[in-house]
């Protein structure tokens, strides 16, 4: 279990715990946290589970794979710490994780 | 003409059915919502059912779209189990399987499609499967192991996705298809001629041009596929993946139009103001290419949710999207985006051979389409050129040293 705190592009605050094994994607759907549309359910094949991962957490989040690398680099508004957040998978190094959220996600 | 506080029925809790519940709330929208569907189970997604999941990658509860308590905490009525068998659109009521009556203030159709059934000897023999369902995909991984034998009927997508993963378990694998290509339908000769040479290096037979005659058991569990022509496929299983028809029935019997399925405007609307549909079951205008299709894709089922629960909850419309889809088949991720409609060339950038290379549809300059095989920039770059209508020059799509940004500039 981590505790992963979602921020809104508006600055609304979602903070919910999510099973380890599961994708912070995935912890943002379940919980309902707005913002995260994740159209193809983690294929790693839409780009509509953007997230910037909080500076502390950067290395904990594991390497960005290729296809994840190019994906990214087509979605709006990237900055270095951005992530498609399927491909994250929690783990209880995570716990306390902070991710945003962009303003749009299409 | 929005009510915050209608009574909204939605019939069918599958992708489209499952997510419209969820934009309802999310958009705000305060009156009742009612979720009924056939299946067992809460809302989840089926792309897994022949991909991850299948090969034991992911595990049932990440298909789920909500835990079963959202549905709960959300003051959504989950019905399961229970089938819609008629509506009266006059008094805006719906019949259940269970004898009650529900009224609506609101009605949706998110009934999906079932799997077309082979009507051939020997269909109903054990060990004769289709793949639409969870409990269909349970029957199927429990046929796939070591050295077991599967014949595939029909080499669209679910079938060859379903060869695929039975390979990366270890069992054979089999594809009969009627016409002389597989993906027919779907794709363009190019890329049905890469994914073939594909499959077949990684164990996958096929047999094109093929008729099935019938199916033939010992003590009811089936043993082999006949084909018309007399020769036989020995296999422990079948899977019939020959495509899906709309769940349109009750609609048409309460007098919506249909045309291969209930036919909706821009709103997912039908012509009864009150009647809504999304997903697999619409036909439906698509203004980019000024045609009306049906569509069997999630990023479809997931637009019409969205457009539709945008409209009862009274939010400013949405720009309709590109149609895409997306397959995972072995190391391959396919990503479609467009429809080939009037195209008048077909480009290829890129080469096949490296299994990274896109196939563009031109209309002039204009991309009406893009296969992309391990190429998301073509994916994501060619989707958004077919959104903006932007004219590309051939000459510099082709060429795989001008990068998609600048061909897009
Ligand atoms: C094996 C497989 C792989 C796929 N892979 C992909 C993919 O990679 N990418 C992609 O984009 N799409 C894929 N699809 C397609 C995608 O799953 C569908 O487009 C999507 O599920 C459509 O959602 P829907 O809600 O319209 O229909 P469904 O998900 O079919 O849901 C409809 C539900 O309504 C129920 N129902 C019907 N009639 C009634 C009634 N009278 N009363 C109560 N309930 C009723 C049905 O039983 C069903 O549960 C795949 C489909 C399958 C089967
Ligand atoms: S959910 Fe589609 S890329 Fe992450």
């Amino acid at each position: 279990m981590a505790k992963i705190t979602y921020i809104e592009h508006s600055g609304a605050e979602h903070t919910v715990d999510v099973k380890t094994g599961l994708s912070v994607m995935e912890g943002a759907i379940k919980n309902n946290v707005p913002g995260i549309d994740a159209d193809c359910g983690g294929a790693c094949a839409c780009a509509t589970c953007h997230v910037y991962v909080d500076a502390a957490f950067e290395g904990k989040t594991g390497e960005k794979s290729a296809m994840e690398e190019s994906m990214l680099d087509f979605a709006e508004n990237v900055e270095p710490n951005s992530r498609l957040s399927c491909q994250i998978k929690v783990t209880d190094e995570l716990d306390g994780l902070i991710v945003r959220l962009p303003e749009s996600q299409h | 003409m929005s009510d915050p506080k209608a009574k909204v029925v939605i019939l069918g809790a599958g992708h489209a059915g499952g997510s419209m519940a969820a934009f309802l709330r999310q958009f705000g929208h305060e009156g009742p919502i009612v979720l009924i569907g056939d299946e067992p189970i809460p809302p989840y997604q089926r792309p897994p059912l022949s991909k991850a999941w299948l090969k034991g990658e992911a595990d049932a509860a990440s298909l789920a779209l909500k835990d079963r308590a959202w549905y709960a905490d959300n003051g959504c009525d989950l019905r399961l189990g229970v089938t819609a068998t008629a509506v009266n659109r006059g008094d805006r009521t719906v019949t259940l399987s269970t004898g009650e009556t529900l009224s609506y203030d609101i009605l949706v159709f998110a009934t999906g499609a079932r799997a077309r059934k082979l009507p051939v000897p020997g269909a109903d023999l054990n060990g004769v499967l289709e793949l639409r369902t969870a409990a269909d995909a349970e029957q199927l991984k429990a046929a796939l192991g070591p050295d077991r034998r599967l014949a595939i009927v029909g080499g669209g997508y679910v079938g060859l996705e379903a060869a695929a993963s039975a390979r990366a378990l270890g069992a054979h694998a089999m594809v009969l298809e009627r016409e002389s290509r597989i993906l027919a339908r779907v794709a363009c000769p190019q890329l049905s001629d890469f994914f073939t040479a594909y499959h077949q290096a990684r164990g996958v037979r096929f047999e094109l041009g093929v008729e099935i005659a019938g199916f033939e058991g010992e003590d009811g569990q089936v043993r082999r596929v006949r084909l018309a022509d007399g020769r036989a496929v020995d296999c422990d299983a079948v899977l019939v993946g020959i495509g899906a028809i709309p769940n349109d029935d009750l609609a048409r019997a309460s007098g919506l139009e249909c045309v291969n399925g209930i036919v909706v405007d821009l709103d997912a609307r039908t012509a009864d103001p009150a009647v809504f549909s999304i997903g697999d079951v619409t036909h439906r205008p698509l203004p980019l290419y000024d045609r009306m299709v049906r569509l069997e894709s999630v990023p479809n089922a997931l637009e019409q949710a969205k457009v539709a629960a945008g409209v009862i909850a009274g939010r400013p419309p949405l720009t309709p999207e590109v149609p895409w889809f997306w397959s995972d088949q072995f190391d391959l991720k396919l990503q479609i985006a467009g429809m080939p409609f009037d195209a008048d060339a077909i480009l290829v950038r890129g080469d096949p051979a490296t299994a990274k290379f896109a196939i563009f549809h031109l209309k002039g300059d204009q991309i009406q389409a893009v296969e992309a095989v391990n190429s998301p920039p073509e994916f994501m770059m060619g989707k958004q050129l077919i959104g903006n209508r932007k004219p590309v020059s051939r000459e510099r799509l082709a060429d795989t040293t001008v990068s998609m940004k600048e061909v897009a500039a």
